[in-house]
């Protein structure tokens, strides 16, 4: 069987090649080049696909005798994850360009490269368990509860699950850190990558107007009846659940309550203001293959730091799911991923729209 | 296995390695010493001098040895831009179609105050000697046109070019990374102030080049320390590099017209394949170009899948030139040249060199047919 790795230069995906080889697997190594740095950032900073993450990669994979390939898929990127990224933004709501880009590049783009290499499976260090059972494939929680990212692999299908491996699923994250070690891997004692790659210091506005080109229009801050209350810096400054840096003065702290991109306004409100029980699911992925009949009961988790909570779910319409929270929960918001467990296995989940 | 990446890097001549040995093993005195041990290999480099020297109909003093053709091309390029400042001329002219050695330095230098014309080319890639004669002015201290394309074999009108640049008393460098060697070159007739060259593109070792530089050119160093290559270049001498460089060049020109007999054909027939291959374009002039050289853009095929299936079947090609991270940039030749990006993502290189076959170029058109046959499917 042969295996094609997806090596970031990190720890994690160096150790899943490893493991592959361990596995008896006939391994290439592969990084993907996403973005030229100098397109996202102002200064010098290394972040994936720089230089040094490729020399990493390459450093484990030459180490563990695979062949290495780097495969520029910058034009991809850019018209799947970051425009896309921009145009989320100036429509005032929130992405989350990870999960568009393991949709898009890793199990896509990267995998058609697998099928043209004559690869059996695709490999990354994501921890997330696929099982198999008479032929069907589960997505599941990574035995390491803190460090699971099943919430970013929602949109696999069964075809797609059938040829992935994540070799770490069953890990800890130190018992990855002590199988680099032991291995002298050079990035063994590498921090962990934080937020998105194309946005160095998580600083999403200048990122979003260096990429677009574009300045923003300053707008007002408005409360729910309507009343003005301040002026925003322009609406790709906002995010829902937001209080820091509004610049507003007041007795009680006010939050993002919604962002409107055509009267380019954002409104402002209490924290209570943020509760929701009920949102809608769009550009739906089962895993199944199907969506689950009538209402049905799980968890639902509405961005990658929340925890899942119970919800019963039904859909309203070829593509629209309808969510009802047991419990309110604070700061749903557009654009970002809904994804719904049953116990430790994903269902399925889509994109959170503010109408349905 | 059939290596179709000579631009890239070519074998080492046997020739070439055999006289390097005895300065690998036995003759490894350091040819700054005093004594006799040091002086044998002092020798070495003389004599290679002026092996070198002869094959460009150049003066022994006029060939300074420095590590690799990136070098030459940045010492050519500073020295120029050193000498126009003393006499406060900051304009230097090239072109868009240049290696990244040349472009790069001057990249440099345009932070540095110089002011820097990038020449178009037409679409086969070549540049207008009336061009450069309209761009020269008062200011302008170098004119610097490659030789011969790495990329799409292109070669240059060296000889008019220098005519111009002599009547209007501007210095002029050739990059000649990719033509020495396999072309023949005398920087006499061809009116040539500053020429590079890279060892390990004809044959001859890694790390070793070599700058060219018409008597009378003060060179400015570009690596300071002791006062090797007459102060010029610091650093102890790679003696052994520097004898395979001498025996391979020679060895090369010695042959180059059964080479370029031989290579010519083969290349046309390769051509004349690819030709017929649907939504194919050749990249490059039909007659003015390296005898080793093919590149064709297909389109609706990436090139980077491309060299991944023929380097299955056993092909080692390239497209477009390789970015640090060992990805494939696009070409900034075949943008020049005016090719359609979807074309400048379909761009396939093949360079061949003399010990190819007949039979090895059937292969190759086959297999280039049945990949992209598989990719567009």
């Amino acid at each position: 069987m042969k295996a094609l790795i997806a090596m970031s230069g990190g720890v994690d995906s160096s150790v899943a090649a490893l493991l592959m080889k361990n596995e008896g697997y006939e391994c290439t190594g592969c990084t993907m080049k996403l973005y030229e740095n100098d397109t996202v950032c102002n200064y010098k900073k290394a972040t994936c696909c720089s230089l040094k993450d490729v020399e990493d990669a390459r450093n484990v994979a030459y180490r563990l005798s695979m062949p290495y390939y780097v495969f520029n898929f910058t034009g991809d990127f850019k018209e799947k994850i970051i425009d896309k990224f921009i145009d989320c933004y100036e429509k005032g709501i929130t992405p989350n360009p990870c999960i568009d880009c393991n949709r898009y590049m890793k199990f896509e783009k990267l995998y058609e490269r697998a099928v043209l290499m004559d690869c059996d499976v695709i490999v990354t260090g994501h921890y997330a368990i696929v099982e198999e059972k008479d032929g069907e494939y589960f997505l599941k929680k990574s035995v390491d509860t803190s460090k699971d990212q099943s919430y970013v692999l929602y949109s696999l299908t069964q075809e797609q699950l059938k040829h992935t491996r994540f070799p770490l699923g069953s890990l800890t994250k130190a018992e990855v850190r002590k199988i680099a070690d032991e291995n002298g891997f050079i990035n063994a004692a590498k921090p962990d990558s934080q937020d998105i790659c194309f946005v160095p210091d998580g600083d999403y506005s200048a990122s979003i107007e260096k990429l677009s080109g574009k300045k923003y229009l300053p707008g007002d801050f408005v409360l729910k009846d309507g009343t003005v209350i301040g002026k925003h810096k322009g609406i790709i400054h906002y995010t829902i659940g937001q209080r820091k840096g509004l610049g507003i003065a007041a007795e009680h702290p006010y939050y993002v309550v919604s962002i409107d991109a055509e009267k380019n306004t954002v409104t402002l409100g209490d924290n209570e203001d943020l509760f929701t029980t009920t949102f809608y699911v769009k550009h739906l992925n089962w895993i199944s293959g199907k969506a689950p009949a009538g209402e049905f009961r799980c968890n639902a988790k509405i961005r990658y730091r929340h925890t899942e909570k119970p919800a019963s779910a039904f859909l309203i319409g070829e593509d629209t799911l309808k969510v009802v929270f047991d419990e309110p929960q604070r700061a749903v918001t557009p654009g970002q991923s809904a994804v719904l467990y049953d116990n430790d296995y994903v269902l399925g989940g889509g994109e959170i729209v503010s109408e349905p | 296995m059939i290596y179709a990446d000579n631009a890239a890097t070519t074998a080492l001549s046997e020739h070439a390695l055999e006289k390097m040995m005895p300065y690998l093993k036995e003759t490894y005195g350091n040819p700054s010493s005093t004594y006799l041990f040091g002086q044998k290999a002092k020798e070495a480099i003389e004599t290679s001098r002026e092996a070198i020297a002869k094959v460009f109909c150049a003066k022994p003093s006029e060939i300074t040895f420095t590590s690799c053709g990136s070098e030459a091309d940045n010492q050519a390029v500073i020295t120029a831009a050193r000498l126009g400042l003393r006499s406060g001329k900051k304009h230097i002219i090239s072109t868009k179609i240049e290696h990244h050695a040349v472009l790069n330095t001057l990249k440099e230098l345009e932070k540095e105050g110089f002011k820097i014309t990038l020449l178009d080319v037409d679409e086969s890639g070549i540049v207008n000697p009336e061009n450069i004669r309209d761009s020269i002015c008062d200011d302008t201290c170098l004119v610097s046109v490659m030789y011969a394309n790495n990329e799409i074999g292109t070669i240059q009108p060296i000889e008019k070019i220098g005519a111009i640049c002599h009547e209007r008393n501007v210095l002029f460098h050739t990059d000649a990374v990719q033509a020495a060697g396999h072309l023949k070159i005398d920087v006499n007739n061809e009116n040539i102030d500053l020429l590079s060259l890279s060892a390990h593109k004809f044959h001859g070792p890694k790390g070793i080049g070599a700058l060219y530089a018409k008597n009378g050119i003060e060179l400015s160093s570009v690596i300071f320390g002791g006062a090797q290559e007459r102060g010029k270049r610091a650093g102890t001498e790679n003696v052994a590099a520097i004898v395979g460089m001498a025996a391979a060049l020679k060895e090369s020109c010695d042959n180059l017209d059964a080479y370029t007999k031989k290579l010519i054909p083969l290349r046309d027939k390769l051509i004349g394949e690819l030709k017929k291959i649907s939504g194919s374009k050749l990249n490059g002039d039909e007659n003015l170009r390296l005898p080793g050289n093919v590149n064709f853009s297909f389109k609706g095929v990436e090139g980077e899948e491309l060299l991944l299936l023929l380097d299955k079947e056993g092909i080692s090609a390239s497209s477009g030139a390789a970015c640090a991270s060992g990805s494939l940039a696009p070409s900034h030749v075949l943008k020049a040249i005016g090719c359609p990006d979807d074309m400048i993502r379909g761009a396939l290189r093949l360079t061949i060199d003399s010990d190819i076959t007949e039979k090895d170029i059937e292969y190759i058109a086959e297999t280039v047919r049945t990949v992209i046959t598989k990719l567009r499917h």
